[in-house]
């Protein structure tokens, strides 16, 4: 039994108890109490965060993922410009991939309208970002590993051998 | 109607499953927790599934070779080498089965002659028993001791053998009691066979779901390969259990005559399940150890509830069972079984059906979501209040 088990227990419920930790590990509840502070210290924890089905609590919120095309600062890549794009309240992710394209971005707004503004007036007018490409969001199927779809009937006879 | 003439003597002397009274008891109401059920609650590793929809798009609707896809058989002997060190031939020491229960139909009838007697330790798995009957043999059960974590005590065992006897048949870890045996209590069962000409037939499905280190099939114990049957299948490892598919492993003459059984009855196994299986055993294993994970949080959880609730058990070391007893609450294990889903709604499964040994206990199956698991101990504990 390794320290992991931890992990893989807070990251499906981070309400865990340090009690409910150390009975599905079988580990002792000081050693887990002990090993959550240090990760919560170190940063192997960034935070407790709830998965929270905004569109089922009757908020709407629209998001889209905007391809951008950077031109490179000598010297500084695309830190500069990536890090300046990801200090927007309205950016929920910003990665840098491969492809035609130089970065991913999730904006976030609570209408059509909002985000499209934002791309129109905030994003695209960044500094060396020299086109974006914007996708809309329709339907999420799976989100974080976790599929989004209804769950699959348990078909299992109630008593088997 | 004109009388008929009456059926089989054999067949009509095993009773029906003791299972079956608690599946109609349990299936007909509402709100029902069952911690009754002998499958996993995981569906099929979805890339197996995949594959499979794929091969019956592609056609995989025909019949295979008697012995099964020589692929899954290669890939199945490999495992085993690689896993666990035991070595058997794909072409010819090795067969795909209909699960496990076809493997162990065509073990006990290349085996036995009528009247040989075959021990079968209990608590065990339901049909251990009545399939040396229907291969008309004798089963000897042997009770096994809870105290002793239902280890295979060659001396209890030893002392059930006559000149009659052919064979020892187990399943490591257990269903019912989740018990897993150690290399050197197997050894023990080795030698015991070595010294009376006895087989050893090993069922092994739950072979991947160990908790305490991993499993030690029975021919892999010093002398024991030439006279052990390893059956073996995908039904608990990759939740693949309506797929029928399995395999048994045993010595050339054995298998050769299982496999003559086999061609004239089965045919194969289903060819889109061997597909699956196949596909199961090259994609899933990272499923089967995240399964095999979250299995035993739920074990941890639910024994330590058990534990503190005093129905005490073994601590199961494979398999996803638990066999508490129950004998602190002064019932049988049908009253406690029928009391506990009449009154609270949890099915478990009354011990005395896997064997008289295990009156006095239920079998809990763990392969249940975590908040039924604790939602079940609350119950439980408001029954035996």
């Amino acid at each position: 039994m390794t320290m992991r088990e931890i992990l893989t227990v807070l990251e499906s419920d981070a309400h865990a108890s340090v009690e409910r930790i150390a009975t599905l590990t079988g580990l002792d509840e000081a050693a887990v109490r002990e090993q959550i502070a240090a990760w919560e210290a170190s940063g192997v924890i960034r935070r407790y965060k709830t998965v929270v089905d905004w569109d089922r609590f009757g908020d709407e919120r629209v998001t889209a993922f905007v391809d951008v095309t950077v031109a490179p600062e000598r010297g500084r890549g695309f830190d500069d410009v990536a890090e300046r794009i990801a200090r927007f309240r309205e950016i929920r992710n910003v990665h840098l991939v491969s492809g035609a394209q130089d970065l991913r971005v999730e904006v976030e707004g609570a209408s059509m309208k909002e985000v499209a503004d934002f791309v129109a007036q905030k994003l695209s007018g960044i500094d060396r970002v020299t086109a974006t490409d914007t996708h809309f969001l329709l339907r999420r199927y799976k989100d974080d590993g976790q599929l989004l779809t209804d769950p699959e009937p348990d078909q299992r006879l109630a008593v088997s051998p | 109607m004109p009388p008929l003439k009456p059926f089989s003597e054999i067949v009509r002397a095993v009773p029906p499953s003791g299972i079956r009274k608690f599946f109609d008891l349990a299936q007909g109401m509402q709100g029902v927790i069952s911690l009754g059920v002998g499958e996993p609650d995981f569906p099929t590793p979805w890339s197996a599934r995949e594959a499979a929809i794929h091969a019956l798009e592609h056609g995989a609707t025909t019949y295979t070779s008697n012995s099964g896809l020589l692929a899954l058989r290669e890939a199945v002997c490999t495992d085993l080498a690689d896993r666990y060190g035991v070595r058997y031939r794909a072409e010819d020491e090795c067969l795909i089965t209909s699960g496990v229960s076809e493997g162990l139909d065509l073990t006990l009838r290349a085996l036995l002659n009528p009247g040989d007697e075959v021990i079968v330790p209990e608590p065990c798995y339901v049909a251990y028993a009545p399939c040396v009957a229907f291969a008309g043999g004798t089963p000897v059960p042997v009770a096994l001791d809870p105290a002793e974590a239902y280890r295979l005590d060659p001396v209890r065992i030893g002392a059930a053998v006559t000149e009659r006897t052919k064979a020892v048949l187990f399943g490591s870890p257990s269903n019912p009691t989740g018990s897993a045996q150690s290399a050197s209590d197997l050894a023990a069962m080795a030698a015991l066979a070595v010294s009376h000409d006895l087989w050893l037939l090993s069922d092994e499905i739950y072979d991947r779901l160990t908790y305490h280190g991993t499993h030690t099939p029975a021919s892999a114990a010093p002398g024991a390969w030439e006279r052990t049957v390893l059956l073996g299948g995908f039904s608990k490892s990759y939740a693949m259990t309506g797929w029928r598919v399995g395999y048994v492993c045993a010595p050339e003459p054995l298998a050769q005559l299982m496999h003559r059984i086999h061609q004239y009855t089965m045919l194969c196994a289903p060819h889109m399940s061997q597909v699956a299986a196949l596909e199961a055993m090259r994609t899933a294993q990272d499923d089967v150890e995240e399964m095999v994970a979250d299995y035993d949080r739920r074990r941890r959880l639910f024994a330590k509830g058990l534990d503190e609730l005093g129905l005490t058990c073994p601590e199961p070391g494979g398999a996803f069972y638990v066999f508490p007893s129950i004998r602190s609450t002064g019932m049988t294990s049908q009253e406690f079984a029928e009391g506990l889903l009449e009154q609270e709604k949890v099915a478990v499964v009354p011990g005395d059906v896997f064997g008289p040994s295990g009156d006095g206990h239920v079998r809990c199956s763990y392969a249940t979501a975590l908040p039924q698991l604790e939602q079940a101990l609350e119950r439980i504990a408001r029954f035996i209040a």
